[in-house]
């Protein structure tokens, strides 16, 4: 692909600042570290008032009767509306439309909205929602997804109990090995705690007709559809504008507090904003699905993977979201970056009353890789082979059939991730630190170890991850370039989450047009969808469009100078700032004229949508090409381990990550160190607690971040091997660093734990906890 | 105005006098995250106080020795990082440790002694050192002034014997000599509640020791067993104690303790967790003697 | 809704009418005197996101009972440096790439400028404690680190008034 040797020209020539593969600044840093960057949190407009949402206390009941009269009464409170309030579709969903915007008939899970208010003040808003009678009849939740996948109780929803069942049979099903592991494997619900809150403001048009939404979302122009729809209005009466976001992770994929605060809008023809208070977020918006993962791999004596089989069940929870997706992305990714000729694979996500999940970060391979990986470690085990050695004979190369009969087109450097992971220095602190800081160690300030009860592992970890969407989804971005009198300006709708969009699209515009002014437009509706921030895909799918945009531009404008100068446009190049004629007659002077005087006077405006390739339906046996593409990485991670108490401290993640390209090196490392204290977090201490369907632990006193004194110095290094099918060589590189760290961590505390009596514990569940090592 | 800024002690006792149902506000670590969440309610509109905030009340924060009877009086209004700091943590190093581990380096700005004492947590990370150390709470109101030993006053899991109107105002401790620590478990290495913990006092001339054992009984639990049985196996003249002993000494700790389950930890592993830390302490406390 | 009190912030005094008495800093630094740069994002004291300093302490405005302030010296992110002109551990922040979303960024500003003013060349151990308080969700702190170190190494070589 033409592509990339372009790219490949103007970086070597003279690497301008601010081009592809340097790391220029955000273009939005500033606003940032001084606090005028405005978060959808910020927005707020004459006349606003506040809304909020009553959720159901019950995981399943049946809403008798709502008297929002004694709310009404309230001074302050402008109005409360409930599902006879919905003009327009009831329900939403991303996948299926199944879960209602206001529950009527029976609430689903605890944190089901049921009514919303808005009020002068949220004050007002928390009186008015204590205010609200809701008469439940309390019925008897479905909380064991296992009951769910049997079949044997009625469904608690009119579309079933099972959200999606799906096998992979791939070769051979009775092959087998000398050698056969297995395992069960748990994960727990792990949530994205972004931390900027959900908020939105919505201000109605005059008359009535329409809604202006200020949001943070992961995907404007969906949002756009399923609000339209359950609003009753047209698409075109809805217009989104992408409020600053704090972070994303998954959760903003699917519509939370949206279709609530433009309802209150329109009711009322006055402005209203929303913002979820942090225990109202754990029960805003969807989670990580748990699962159970039962895996058997058969092996050859040398420890050659034969045959791998698996079992999945994923807690969906009351609503469908994503969970179908989820499943897919799990089951196709059981074989890991290993070859596996043969397959046995079951998958089911249900319906339960917990709380809803969906897409996190890593969607369904986080639950796969953790599986697959200290099932490796079995392997390695059993087959006499260290943990590496199992990994490299078994990793998997461009060209080698996956388990679903898709041939793995992708540049696939798993070896060389997991060499120069192997190859990165060790920590060289002992145990302890030279300083003997107590925070060093394990319970750090708590002061609950002394050097000698602790011991030190090692553990690996190497994922792989599809990037872009998958199953036959028309997947497409969208990205608008104008150029005149030297600047450039960008305009998308791609979400900035917080990854850095905004930078490498300028980036991209000043390597594509030579110019060094770049501006990004307003993120917003007015242009067409750019899908999703989600999926390690903006940086491929938006990318491209943009890379497509300024490509097509710059035609233009070679025809233009062309034109002026009677030179053929296809002799034209971009040489740093400059157009250059790539064929300058012999003993003539050479045409070169700079981007910003050629472009002077002219405007140029260019939209181009990018598709990636399609993609197909797994059938019922689970063989299809259903991936787009996929990057790779390898962890390895040295954990300090305190096996009477349990606690652990993470010393050092070493990681070799498969890039493609790195189009903005700082970004990529970051997108690295962050999604490893993701992955970190699920391994030991994130996870949402429910019992009896009721979260325990919906606030950061005890949903626990990693902070600064559990996050580890992160050793990384970026394998560049740009993909011929990615516009820019650039693999998405935002889901990988959280996947495979998880396994790295909790087998490095294996490793530890070993060491004590020379059989340590198996570990089966994450997140690992403290009673999981100590007793 | 129904926030009321005492700057005297005086100010203070006269305000509650006025107002004895008034909220009052010290480092508002824990009150405002009450008020945050609606868990309490606060009025407005009223013309009379209803929130005394003692954080300027100069008597609340400082701290003075008596040097004939060997002890501290620290006021109530002392912040985690002053006790964390010289010259009070070479004074009190449990006490000193334990405030380390308190919530972030924000929380330990503001959060206060007095407030910790208030609240009552189970968890409360300076609770377990005031109960090893025997402390002495001094408290006024409406009727005057009174003292009370620290387990008088913890009567239940967030519940003292504070009366309405009535305003800590300092705690006394003893200057001990010998080794005293704190220990904590928690799942995160910073900001965060205790599991289990655990404070260790040793009174070398008296020839005994303390524990006392935190977030695994409704209030602060001494673990009288225990101290018995290390006053005698611990060999007072050569600071030493068998590898036995120590043993013995963390699962007297452990049968102490009257742990729950919840969505923190369950009751086994905390009970362990107290075994675990009271051998460890006793064994930096008494360090010879062991294998 | 009746309250009446001043507040004193980046050295204005700012007047707040008609408040209700339960609300804290952070509510009236953003939703009364519209200074949006504190964030908040757990109303617990447990992220740090909402920290600003009073009386030159390094609190979160989330547990400060906002009419409990009057007379307190109050400086938020708006008030650490020039108009216009970002603080060095502002720049740093931005060059460092220790800016993902961002939302815990004004925050971890006013904290590491307290680190740096109260320890000129903090270890990188004394970093992470002082600065645990504060969470971030994106950058797995590497390169926050990074930026609170290169002020303090730039502060050694060009020595300067604390901000």
């Amino acid at each position: 692909m033409s592509t990339v040797e372009t790219v490949e020209t103007r970086v070597e020539g003279r690497a301008r600042d601010g081009v592809i593969g340097t790391s220029p600044v955000r273009p939005d840093g500033i606003a940032k570290v001084q606090g005028s960057f405005a978060f959808s949190s910020d927005l707020s407009a004459e006349g606003c008032l506040w809304g909020a949402t009553l959720r159901s206390p019950h995981p399943y009941a049946r809403i008798v009767r709502i008297d929002a009269g004694p709310a009404w009464r309230i001074s302050g409170v402008e109005a409360v509306i409930t599902a006879d309030d919905v003009p327009g579709r009831l329900t939403y969903g991303l996948i299926s439309q199944d879960q209602p915007v206001f529950a009527s008939g029976h609430v689903r899970y605890v944190g089901e909205p049921v009514a919303a208010v808005a009020a002068d003040h949220p004050e007002t808003c928390r009186r008015a929602l204590a205010a609200i009678v809701v008469e439940y009849e309390v019925l008897d939740p479905l909380l064991d997804p296992e009951v769910a996948v049997a079949g044997t109780r009625d469904p608690i929803h009119p579309d079933g109990n099972v959200l999606r069942h799906q096998r992979i049979i791939c070769g051979d099903v009775d092959a087998t090995g000398p050698i056969v592991v297995e395992g069960t494997y748990e994960i727990g619900m792990q949530d994205q705690a972004f931390l900027g809150l959900e908020a939105a403001l919505a201000i109605p048009d005059p008359g009535g007709g329409g809604v202006e939404l200020h949001i943070a979302t992961q995907w404007l122009h969906e949002d756009r559809k399923q609000i339209a729809a359950c609003l009753g209005l047209p698409e075109t009466h809805v217009r989104l504008v992408l409020g600053g976001v704090g972070g994303a992770f998954g959760a903003r994929e699917d519509i939370s507090l949206q279709v609530h605060t433009c309802l209150l809008a329109l009711r009322l023809s006055r402005p209203v904003r929303m913002q979820y208070s942090r225990a109202e977020s754990f029960l805003g918006h969807v989670h990580r699905h748990p699962a159970t993962v039962w895996m058997r791999h058969h092996a050859t004596d040398d420890g050659v993977i034969v045959k791998v089989e698996a079992r999945y069940v994923f807690d969906g929870g009351a609503y469908a979201s994503t969970s179908s997706a989820v499943l897919l992305n799990a089951i196709t990714h059981t074989q890991g970056p290993y070859r596996c000729p043969n397959a046995v694979v079951d998958g089911w996500a249900v319906r339960t009353n917990h709380l809803p999940c969906g897409a996190m970060r890593g969607f369904g391979v986080v639950q796969a890789c953790f599986a697959h990986e200290s099932q490796l470690d079995r392997l390695a085990e059993a087959s006499g082979l260290d943990p590496v050695e199992v990994r490299l004979r078994n990793a998997i190369h461009t060209g080698d059939v996956l388990i679903t009969g898709q041939v793995l087109e992708s540049v696939a450097p798993v070896a060389r991730c997991i060499r120069e992971t192997a190859e990165l220095p060790l920590p060289d602190e002992p145990i302890g630190g030279h300083d003997r800081d107590v925070m060093r160690l394990p319970g750090g300030a708590g002061r609950t170890a002394d050097t000698g009860h602790i011991r030190r592992g090692i553990g690996w970890g190497v994922a792989m991850k599809n990037l872009m969407y998958s199953e036959g989804f028309d997947d497409y971005s969208t990205a608008r370039c104008r150029l005149a009198d030297g600047r450039a300006t960008i305009k998308f709708a791609t979400a900035e989450v917080g990854q850095g969009f905004v930078t490498i699209a300028a980036q991209i515009a000043r390597t594509i047009l030579g110019v060094d002014d770049v501006a990004i437009d307003v993120i917003d509706t007015a242009i067409g969808s750019a899908g999703s921030t989600s999926a390690s895909r903006q940086t491929w799918m938006s990318g491209g469009a943009v890379d497509a945009a300024c490509r097509a531009a710059r035609e233009r404008l070679f025809e233009h100078v062309g034109s002026v100068h009677g030179v053929d446009p296809l002799r034209l190049a971009i040489d740093g700032i400059d157009v250059v004629d790539t064929f300058p007659e012999s003993g003539g002077p050479a045409l070169r004229v700079p981007v910003a005087e050629a472009s002077a006077g002219i405007d140029i405006d260019e939209t181009v949508e990018y598709r990636h390739r399609p993609t197909e339906d797994l059938d019922e046996n689970g063989q299809g090409n259903c991936h787009v593409a996929f990057a790779f990485v390898a962890h390895r991670a040295v954990v300090d381990v305190d096996p009477d108490l349990g606690l652990i401290k993470v010393i050092q993640v070493a990681t070799a990550q498969d890039v493609g390209r790195a189009l903005n090196p700082l970004s990529v490392l970051g997108q690295i160190e962050g999604g490893i204290a993701q992955g970190l977090g699920l391994a030991v201490m994130e996870e949402i607690i429910q019992i009896d369907g009721r979260i325990r632990n919906a606030s950061f006193t005890d949903y626990l971040l990693p902070t600064m004194l559990d996050m580890p110095p992160v050793v990384a290094t970026l394998v560049e091997e740009p993909d011929p099918q990615a516009p820019l060589g650039a693999k998405g590189v935002g889901e990988p660093p959280c996947i495979s760290v998880t396994p790295a961590i909790v087998a490095a505390i294996r490793d530890a734990l070993r060491q004590v009596d020379g059989v340590g514990k198996p570990l089966t569940r994450v997140p690992v906890r403290p009673a999981d090592i100590a007793l | 105005m129904p926030v009321v800024v005492p700057l005297t002690l005086r100010e203070a006792i006269a305000a509650l006098a006025e107002h004895p149902d008034a909220m009052v506000l010290a480092g508002g670590t824990d009150a405002l995250v009450e008020i945050n969440e609606g868990h309490r309610a606060i009025a407005s509109g009223a013309s009379s106080p209803f929130v005394v905030a003692v954080d300027r009340v100069a008597e609340l924060r400082s701290w003075t020795i008596d040097p004939a009877s060997r002890t501290i009086t620290i006021g109530a209004g002392v912040t985690y990082d002053e006790l964390m700091d010289d010259p009070l943590a070479t004074l009190l190093p449990a006490l000193a440790e334990a405030s380390r581990t308190v919530g972030s380096p924000q929380i330990r700005i503001a959060g206060t002694l007095g407030g910790n004492l208030a609240t009552c947590s189970p968890a409360g990370d300076a609770l377990p050192v005031l109960s090893a150390l025997d402390a002495v709470i001094q408290l006024t109101g409406p009727s005057g002034d009174r003292t009370m030993a620290v387990h008088d006053f913890m009567v239940g899991v967030k519940r003292t014997a504070l009366a309405a109107g009535e305003l800590i105002t300092s705690v006394t401790l003893p200057l001990l000599d010998g080794w005293q620590g704190y220990s904590k478990v928690g799942v995160r290495n910073a900001m965060v509640i205790a599991t289990a913990s655990a404070c260790l006092a040793v009174d070398a001339p008296a020839r005994s020791v303390r524990l006392a054992l935190g977030s695994v009984g409704p209030t602060i639990i001494r673990a009288t067993e225990a101290e018995s049985f290390a006053a005698e196996a611990v060999d007072w003249d050569h600071t030493a104690m068998s590898d036995d002993d120590v043993r013995r000494f963390g699962e007297l700790a452990g049968a102490a303790s009257r742990p729950i389950d919840d969505h923190r930890s369950t009751a086994v592993y905390r009970r362990h967790a107290i075994g675990v830390m009271a051998a460890r302490l006793v064994r930096r406390a008494v360090p010879g003697g062991g294998s | 809704m009746n309250e009446q009190y001043t507040l004193h912030v980046n050295g204005v005094d700012r007047a707040v009418t008609d408040a209700w008495l339960g609300e804290n800093l952070l509510y009236v630094l953003r939703e009364r005197l519209g200074l949006l740069a504190a964030k908040g994002a757990c109303e617990q004291g447990e992220c740090g996101s909402c920290s600003v300093l009073v009386d030159d302490r390094l609190v979160c405005s989330c547990l400060v009972l906002a009419a409990s302030a009057v007379g307190r010296r109050i400086v938020t992110v708006e008030g650490l440096a020039e108009r216009g002109a970002p603080s060095d551990v502002q720049q740093a922040f931005v060059d460092t790439g220790a800016v993902q979303c961002g939302f815990c960024t004004p925050g971890l500003i006013v904290a590491a400028h307290a680190l740096l003013d109260r320890s000129p060349d903090p270890s990188d151990l004394e970093i992470r404690e002082e600065l645990s308080g504060n969470v971030c969700r994106c950058t797995g702190y590497g390169r926050i680190i990074e930026a609170v170190q290169r002020v303090a190494v730039a502060r050694r070589e060009t020595p300067q008034e604390p901000s």
